[in-house]
């Protein structure tokens, strides 16, 4: 299972019996993919480069010195930005962490069952359901969540946390991801041979199945957590309280607010930088954990 | 796949399947089906007042049959928005998976150095929210704080205003550009790396140059996964939304309509007419499916063609 850190041996250029040796210069370094995926990442990271800096930077400084020169106004943005309605940004940034970890974690129980069940048993309606399942990706968020407002507000539960959590738990990608590696990594016997034992269905999948399932249930969870996390329509839609509100959306306001009020801009900046922390910080920890050749249905079994 | 001990099962299996798929089916029902046929029946109906609209009896609900309709695709706001998302995809859609195409091929050509650092720098926006990939770029969009503007300023050229009329379309379009280019060039790369080495050899040896080998061989054998990124770019294209709504505070020009799910959700929540929000999502819902399934016929009948020749 190859990840973002996959590698593939080729054989060396020059070595293949029969062909000239190439001339000395082909030993080098080839400039112009170097130099585009270089100027690729420039575009990539000027953004992420500029928030950085422009984060130390005081009121002052923002508007005064160059952009790319740190300032000095770091830990008075970090502090006035705790302090602006008593805190409410580390509740947006909790609200988030809960809604996307929770979630996430529900999603990734739900497509393994799903994704089990497709994958090592034969029943009736099963790729009926499996399509009906997999539609869902291609529903227009919008035309779920206006009326998922409107009966969940018959069920008086907008503006809640439920509003927001239920119903990003059923991911139809996450589905069928968790039916590709299940196919892929649970052998068709093994299954078979705990049956023989009388081991109980739900024995065979929580000691067997589950465990061979993990690698490819952690992307199902990273990708459910970028998704959740990132997710802005429905949590808009959904809530009216601020204090239920996650980051994205929290943000949101308080760019909305601090657009004509250029004073407001450094707790917006300030905001955006932390908010890009944590989940930066988590792919670079668990980049070497992505299958993420998963996306393209290239399973090797 | 299993399937083949069907025959051999114990009682107890049959069930076991349906029990698995039971919290995946609920939730389908509740949070999918529902939603969609309770939308397609409000499409269908519309509120009526009597009189002043007071009292209890002076607002119900009737059947409105296509009115709702004929309403949404003669309402010059949706039409407008419609027009500009198609604008704004043209550009996002070619130019996020050219660079995407581009980098993928870059990364998978012999001698390149950096790769690991330059891979994962262009997949990073990935794990941005599209409303702080916004709210950075629209920053980077305001003359006060922007280093263009400054460098602009230093060598004495002309500032456009990135906000307003046509580099509004491309100033949008960079954001979604920005976001998607390195989560598509990953999925190209994978199918890129399940080519075996071998298949390139032949062409080595008949002296096919780098680029020959790209366009004669590489596209052609990741068509597929180029396929698969066009058809999800187009449905995510079409239902832009967060991006222009973060950046209305900073610019006159993005109106509250500026997309087909931004005026859906003007309608339904600003005007706060749900009938006619639903029959307008339904409308957008049909369309997406018309252009993306359309495109994915157009392309399967293509690559047909090419196998017959």
């Amino acid at each position: 299972m190859s990840s973002l850190a996959v590698r593939k041996a080729r054989p060396a250029a020059g070595t293949t019996p029969g062909t000239a040796q190439g001339p000395p210069l082909r030993r080098r370094v080839a400039l112009l993919p170097t130099l585009t995926l270089l100027l690729g990442a420039v575009y990539c990271l000027l953004p992420v480069a500029w928030v950085v800096i422009a984060a130390t930077k005081s009121g002052r400084e923002l508007f005064s010195t160059f952009t790319f020169l740190p300032g000095t106004g770091f830990a008075d943005n970090v502090s006035d930005l705790s302090a602006y309605r008593d805190g409410v940004y580390w509740q947006w940034m909790g609200n988030s962490a809960l809604y996307a970890g929770l979630g996430a974690l529900l999603s990734t129980v739900v497509s393994a069952f799903s994704g089990y069940a497709l994958a090592t048993y034969r029943f009736r309606g099963r790729e009926t359901l499996f399509n009906v399942l997999l539609a869902g990706v291609l529903m227009p968020p919008v035309i779920l969540a206006v009326p998922q407002y409107l009966l969940l507000a018959e069920a008086d539960l907008t503006d809640s946390y439920l509003s927001v959590l239920l119903p990003q738990i059923l991911s139809p990608y996450g589905v069928y991801l968790a039916r590709i590696y299940a196919a892929a990594a649970v052998p068709a016997d093994v299954v078979e041979a705990g049956r023989m034992d009388g081991a109980s269905e739900w024995r065979i999948f929580t000691r067997i199945a589950l465990p061979m399932m993990v690698p490819g249930m952690v992307t199902v969870f990273l990708f459910q957590f970028v998704a959740v996390w990132n997710n802005f329509l429905l949590p808009y839609i959904m809530l009216s309280d601020d204090e239920k509100f996650p980051i994205t959306l929290g943000l949101h306001t308080l760019l909305e607010q601090g657009a004509n009020t250029p004073a407001l801009y450094t707790l917006v900046i300030t905001g955006a930088f932390l908010a890009v922390l944590p989940l930066v910080a988590l792919f670079l920890v668990v980049q070497r954990f992505w299958s993420l050749d998963l996306l393209s249905g290239a399973v090797k079994s | 796949m299993t399937g083949t001990t069907a025959r051999r099962r114990p009682y107890g299996v049959k069930g076991a399947p349906y029990a698995f798929l039971l919290p995946a089916t609920v939730l389908f029902l509740l949070f999918f089906a529902l939603p969609i046929g309770y939308a397609v029946w409000l499409s269908f109906r519309k509120v009526e007042v009597s009189g002043l609209g007071l009292g209890s009896g002076a607002r119900k609900e009737v059947w409105a049959g296509l009115e709702n309709y004929t309403d949404a695709l003669t309402d010059s706001e949706l039409l407008d928005g419609a027009l500009r998302v198609l604008g704004y995809g043209c550009i996002v859609v070619p130019v996020m998976l050219g660079l995407a195409l581009l980098f993928a091929l870059m990364l998978d050509s012999e001698k390149v150095r950096f790769t690991p650092v330059t891979r994962l720098a262009i997949f990073l926006p990935y794990a941005i929210p599209g409303v702080v990939a916004a709210l950075l770029w629209g920053f980077l969009y305001l003359p006060d704080v922007s280093p263009f503007y400054f460098v602009l300023d230093r060598l004495g050229l002309p500032q456009p205003d990135l906000l307003d009329g046509g580099p509004l379309y491309l100033a949008l379009s960079n954001i979604a550009v920005w976001g998607g280019t390195g989560f598509n060039m990953i999925v190209i790369y994978t199918s890129l790396q399940s080519i075996p080495a071998e298949v390139y050899e032949a062409a080595k040896l008949d002296g096919a140059t780098p680029l020959q080998i790209a366009l004669r061989i590489k596209i052609p054998m990741v068509a597929p996964s180029l396929v698969l990124t066009f058809f999800f770019s187009i449905i995510a294209t079409l239902q832009v939304f967060s991006e222009p709504t973060t950046l209305k505070p900073l610019t006159n020009s993005v109106s509250t309509t500026w997309s087909p799910l931004m005026k859906v959700y003007q309608d339904a929540f600003g005007k706060g007419d749900i009938h006619a929000a639903a029959a307008q999502a339904a409308i957008i819902a049909l369309a997406t499916l018309v252009l993306s399934f359309g495109f994915l016929r157009a392309a399967n009948r293509r690559s047909k063609q090419e196998a017959a020749r």
